[in-house]
């Protein structure tokens, strides 16, 4: 493969790489840790945790199949049960899904666009901490036996005051505060730096199809979250401070509660789906060795979900007894999602049918989510029909779809896209054998754990039980899903023994082992600190398989931090930016805001708290210090 | 192999309104602000249809006076703002620096009628009924927003009285304008929603 | 996996082998999401499994499409697109009109209409009559007339349920301060089960009931026995098992007509020994089962508002002797 790697870092004047090393790296050791305004090492370090996540909401998931295994087990109770069904969705949904994408995201999106850093690097670093102080506190609770056991969904008024007693619930409302905040940041994060940092010639309509996902994601974040952060508040003042928004004898309605409960919930699945889309468009590109056929028939599916998933949310509430007129709307509204997302898919197969493939284990997983994310996008069509969904909804059936289009539709493709860019993060190159071997396992194990559960709901099974009687016929699809979810265990541990023998031993990448491409692959692997020496201009949407003797940026400055901001529509430079480097503050603001969230469950002076905690860390964080900003000062 | 190079070291350092990443940011925050208003707006809409009359029996709709001079206050604000915003765009101190302190007045004004309007004049409290609880939450929302950008503005302020002002300093208040702005057109919107709606819907 | 599917088109599942016109609509409007679904399925799979099989030839370097053969996907991708919202139109008109054909089986003039209240966690059952004395309440076990629509009207006093009874139709929430309704219609005798479909609370899993459709004479007869006080006790023992039951805290909670227990907080007991299960569909209704659920409730279904009643095994069994006698 003729890929011009290196050659764009070759040009007139030789830039000092020591000192942009020096200025756009950490210091080494803990305060580096701590202070990082490098998004590399931020994104790393989020993905680890929201990896270390995701084993723990499968742990809950292993020991939910043990307890379901057979009838009338017993190897957990039902408030234990009811705990870990909840952790496990939250732990999934909050701390994995959303974050693992925006973790990626905040990595790779600056390198594809041809930039040094994210747009506000400190913001970035806040995002994580308050997203790790989140997590860990709804994990301690729950060791405690205080974690929350009213669903990831908390309807009220189970969830409420009166059904409710005790912390637990408040510990979930205020772990969606957290995550909430960590997601908004992350999201704002992405669409600046998406639209001003994009290297010259980077117009709109050239933009790799991954930073549009992310771009469409981010933007799906701003509108979804505020409904859950709203929500979530209104509980916990309900059951702090005696509110009555969703208390029926005072007026409050607990259907005001699904609504704005879904009206995140539903666009929240697209938000983990869409950037999957992204990885999948990625890699198939890359391994059928052609651009991606319809590229702007891709875009505008991506957009056009993004705005689709807005007008759905009432099919999760088609047994609450509302008007069949507002049912079918939400009916055709639910089935034309199908149309983007069947266009994405059949673009996909035009592009691996047309190119020239390289059979390599992350197009396996884009081939494998395929045939399992149309599974479940069928099964999704069925349950948009109101009829059919009545009988199926909240039972096994449901289990079964959702998992198809979560695990299948993201999780795959997240491997895949682990698998592909492990060279870049970590300078190694992944064992394909072992990269094979993971995605059969898991394959197998996927489908045995889940297919049964259509079946499942089918004959009866709700969800959400912590056992069932003998005589309901359920031991046998329960105990077939059972093995699939050891066997799908033994998948995800070949796959980590695969990252820790690469990480630990893999041979070495260089800059473009796939030959792919995008910018990312541009620059060096793992890239240096200021991602490139020289930033790159671009021609085309696939720039590296286009011409190769494209002009380098030169003129910016290696003594201070500083970065190209351009035109949001067709990016042609417009001024240099001095960007923040590492601070401690961020930490310090993360930290003031968690005492004030947790202390907040336990009383409404946690708020005031918080806030006068955050208004002295954020007055370190912005008040100026006389940082070398390369900016002449204009004297009192 | 000696490349062609696109020299920007001409490229000016700092620049306003859509071209700088700040306003973007700050846009973000807007959009985020706004559509949890909007939802908590919807969701007192929403509560409305559970009840035969507005405010529910037994409650009095709101007192107009207190918040009908915090309208005025916020409104008149507008003025200097906009000078800010001008000025800092032209990067002159003195005038952003007096246009800073007196909006800052008009911020801790507005939150001192914002104070009567909870201490009684809105004739409930959050735990009276629903009706209640949405009518302290909008208002309590809007109140953080007063409070953040009150407490931006000072800031920006004591950087500038401060004496060593950097360029970028200009963006910050030019941006700061943007989301003063945003406060007081959505108090418009909570003033439409709470005090008019209680007596028109 | 596919054949997995095609068996369950045609397997006794309840969700699909259904015991009344409604559930049998919706089964066979599946059978048609179905059935699209697998040549969709099959489809993409086989083009996957087609396209992963022809591998690189040649030169490894990056392919420049050429326009014609991009025409042709662009044909081929409108084509599968085209065809893809003819499915999905042909899908939405069938659904609203299976939507509509539900809605007029629910709107036929009901013979019997029931009041259902979920309650953490069983079902409150009260058959409706003009007349009030001939109010009927009973929990857990309905019993319905076979060819005649059953009106269920549902309500929920503390946190949502969802009613369910997927062999007759779909399921239908209880929400507090929420008046929902469904119809209900068995085409053929026999026992349904039932369950509450939206988690609520610790015993979720153990909320279920019994549907017993019957010919409608033998439903008359068996509102007419239900609808009448309890037997008084038939022995000594029995008689002693009432005192047992007025004396002690049962009345707290559970209402016997007939007697001085009159409290609605727990399942109406007039009828106890007619009814095939206990706590809400758990154990089946035996001497053994019903002492074990009176002393220790808390280890059948851990949180049950049911609490442990310490009595002698002597109280014990003349308690047994008189609830089973409330036939």
């Amino acid at each position: 493969m003729s890929v011009p790697a290196r050659a764009l870092e070759i040009a007139h004047e030789p830039v000092d790489r020591e000192s942009l090393a020096r200025i756009w790296g950490q210091p080494p050791g803990l305060v580096g840790w701590l202070t990082s305004a490098n998004h590399k090492s931020v994104s790393i370090r989020y993905m680890i945790t929201a990896f270390g996540f995701f084993a723990l909401g499968g742990v809950l998931a292993a020991i939910m199949r043990l307890q379901l295994a057979w009838p009338d087990m017993h190897v957990v109770g039902p408030d234990l049960y009811n705990q870990i069904f909840t952790m496990h969705g939250s732990t999934m949904m909050f701390l994995f899904a959303v974050p693992i994408m925006e973790a990626v995201g905040t990595y790779i999106v600056p390198l594809m666009i041809g930039t040094r850093n994210v747009a506000f690097p400190r913001m970035n670093n806040f995002g994580y901490w308050i997203f790790l102080i989140g997590g860990l506190m709804v994990w301690v609770a729950f060791v405690l036996n205080i974690g929350p056991d009213a669903g990831w969904f908390a309807y009220v008024p189970l969830a409420g005051p009166g059904y409710s007693p005790g912390k637990r619930v408040d510990i979930w409302a205020q772990l969606i505060t957290f995550t909430e905040i960590a997601a908004l940041v992350a999201a704002v994060e992405i669409i600046v730096t998406t639209f001003k940092l994009r290297c010259p010639g980077m117009a709109l309509h050239r933009m790799p199809l991954f930073v549009w996902a992310m771009l469409v994601t981010a933007f799906m974040v701003i509108f979804a979250m505020p409904a859950i952060m709203v929500a979530s508040t209104m509980l916990a003042m309900d059951r702090l401070v005696d509110t009555h928004f969703f208390n029926p004898a005072e007026g409050g309605d607990p259907l005001l509660w699904q609504h704005l409960f879904w009206f995140f919930g539903h666009p929240e699945v697209y938000i983990i789906f869409i950037p999957a889309t992204g990885f999948v468009s990625t890699i198939v590109s890359t391994f059928a060795r052609r651009p991606i056929f319809g590229y702007t028939a891709m875009v505008l599916s991506l957009v056009a979900t993004g705005f689709l998933g807005f007008g759905l949310w009432v099919h999760h509430m088609f047994a609450t007894g509302l008007p069949q007129l507002g049912a079918s709307f939400f009916t055709a509204a639910s089935m034309m999602i199908a149309i983007p997302s069947g266009i994405q898919v059949f673009c996909w197969l035009a592009t691996l049918r047309s190119g020239r493939l390289v059979m390599r284990a992350p197009l396996l997983y884009c081939c494998g989510f395929i045939a399992i994310f149309v599974a479940g996008g069928l099964t999704g069509v069925m349950q948009a029909s109101v009829p059919f969904d009545r009988q199926v909804h909240d039972t096994y059936f449901v289990v079964a779809h959702f998992h198809y289009v979560l695990i299948g539709g993201a999780v795959f493709p997240l491997l895949g896209a682990i698998l592909y860019w492990l060279p870049k993060f970590s300078g190694r190159m992944p064992s394909e054998r072992l990269g094979r071997w993971s995605f059969a396992v898991l394959f197998v194990g996927f489908n045995l754990t889940f297919f049964p559960m259509h079946l499942l709901g089918l004959g009866g099974m709700p969800r959400r039980v912590y056992t069932y009687l003998p005589e309901t016929g359920w031991a046998t699809g329960n105990l077939l899903a059972s093995i699939g979810a050891a066997i799908l265990a033994i998948g995800f541990v070949i796959f980590l023994v695969n990252v820790v023998r690469t990480l630990t031993r893999g041979a070495p990448a260089g800059d473009n082992p796939w030959g792919a491409s995008t910018l990312e692959w541009a620059t060096t692997s793992p890239p240096p600190p200021y991602n490139f020496a020289y930033i790159p201009t671009v021609d085309d949407h696939d720039a590296l398989w286009s011409a190769t003797d494209r002009p380098v940026v030169t003129g910016l400055r290696d003594d201070v931090r500083e970065i190209l901001v351009s035109d949001a529509i067709d990016a042609t430079p417009d001024h240099r930016q001095h960007l923040d480097g590492g601070s401690i503050w961020p930490f310090l603001t993360a930290v003031g805001a968690g005492i004030g969230i947790i202390t907040a469950i336990f009383t409404p002076w946690g708020v005031t708290i918080g806030a006068i905690l955050c208004a002295i860390t954020l007055t370190g964080w912005f008040w100026p210090r006389g940082e070398p900003s390369g900016e002449a000062r204009t004297s009192a | 192999m000696i490349r062609r190079s696109l020299d920007v070291s001409d490229l000016p350092s700092i620049a306003f309104g859509a071209k700088a990443p700040l306003w973007w940011g700050v846009v973000g925050m807007m959009a985020i602000e706004g559509t949890a208003l909007a939802l908590v707006a919807a969701s007192y809409l929403y509560l409305r249809g559970n009840f035969d009359q507005w405010p529910p029996a037994g409650t009095d709709p709101p007192a107009l006076g207190a918040a009908t001079a915090e309208l005025i206050a916020l409104l008149v604000s507008l003025w200097p703002m906009i000078l800010v915003d001008r000025a800092a765009r032209r990067e002159q101190r003195g005038p952003v620096v007096i246009g800073l302190a007196v909006v800052t007045l008009f911020g801790l004004a507005s939150l001192g009628l914002r104070s009567l309007q909870f201490a009684g004049a809105l004739h409930c409290r959050w735990n009276t009924n629903a009706y209640g609880s949405l009518v302290w939450l909008l208002l309590g929302m809007h109140a953080l927003y007063v409070i953040t950008s009150t407490v931006e503005n000072a800031l920006i302020l004591a950087v500038l009285v401060r004496g060593d002002v950097e360029r970028k300093d200009y963006v910050d208040a030019h941006v700061n304008a943007l989301f003063w702005y945003f406060t007081v057109a959505t108090w418009l919107a909570v003033y439409v929603l709470v005090f008019l709606g209680a007596r028109w819907l | 996996m596919l054949v997995a599917f095609s068996l369950a088109g045609c397997s006794g599942l309840p969700v699909l082998d259904g015991g009344g016109a409604a559930g049998d609509r919706i089964a066979g409007h599946w059978r048609l999401h179905l059935w699209i679904a697998l040549v969709v399925l099959i489809g993409v799979v086989v083009f996957l499994l087609d396209a992963m099989r022809r591998r690189a030839t040649g030169a490894a370097g990056v392919l420049r499409p050429d326009a014609a053969s991009e025409r042709r996907l662009t044909v081929g991708v409108s084509v599968a697109v085209g065809l893809t919202a003819v499915a999905l139109l042909v899908l939405l008109v069938a659904s609203v009109a299976t939507g509509r054909s539900l809605g007029i089986l629910g709107a036929e003039t009901p013979a019997v209409t029931i009041e259902i209240t979920g309650r953490q966690w069983w079902w409150d059952v009260t058959y409706w009559d003009p007349v009030p004395a001939h109010q009927m309440r009973t929990a857990n076990e309905i019993h319905i007339p076979v060819g005649q629509t059953v009106l269920v009207k549902l309500a929920s006093p503390d946190v949502i349920h969802s009613f369910w009874v997927p062999a007759l139709n779909g399921k239908q929430d209880l929400i507090p301060s929420r008046k929902n309704t469904i119809a209900i219609k068995a085409d053929r005798a026999g026992t349904f089960a039932g369950q509450c479909a939206e988690y609520c609370g610790l015993q979720h899993a153990h909320m279920r009931l019994l549907i017993v459709a019957e010919p409608p004479e033998a439903f008359q007869a068996w509102l007419q026995a239900q609808r009448q006080p309890a037997t008084p006790p038939a022995s000594a023992l029995a008689q002693r098992g009432h005192d047992v039951f007025v004396g002690g805290s049962c009345v707290l909670c559970h209402a016997i007509v007939g007697t001085e227990a009159a409290a609605r907080t727990g399942p109406d007991l007039t009828h106890l020994a007619s009814r095939a299960m206990l706590a809400a569909g758990t154990l089946p209704n035996t001497p053994g089962h019903l002492a074990g659920w009176i002393v220790d409730p808390q280890s059948v279904k851990p949180g049950t508002r049911m609490p442990a009643n310490s009595l002698g095994a002597d109280d014990l069994q003349a308690l047994l002797a008189y609830l089973g006698g409330l036939r």
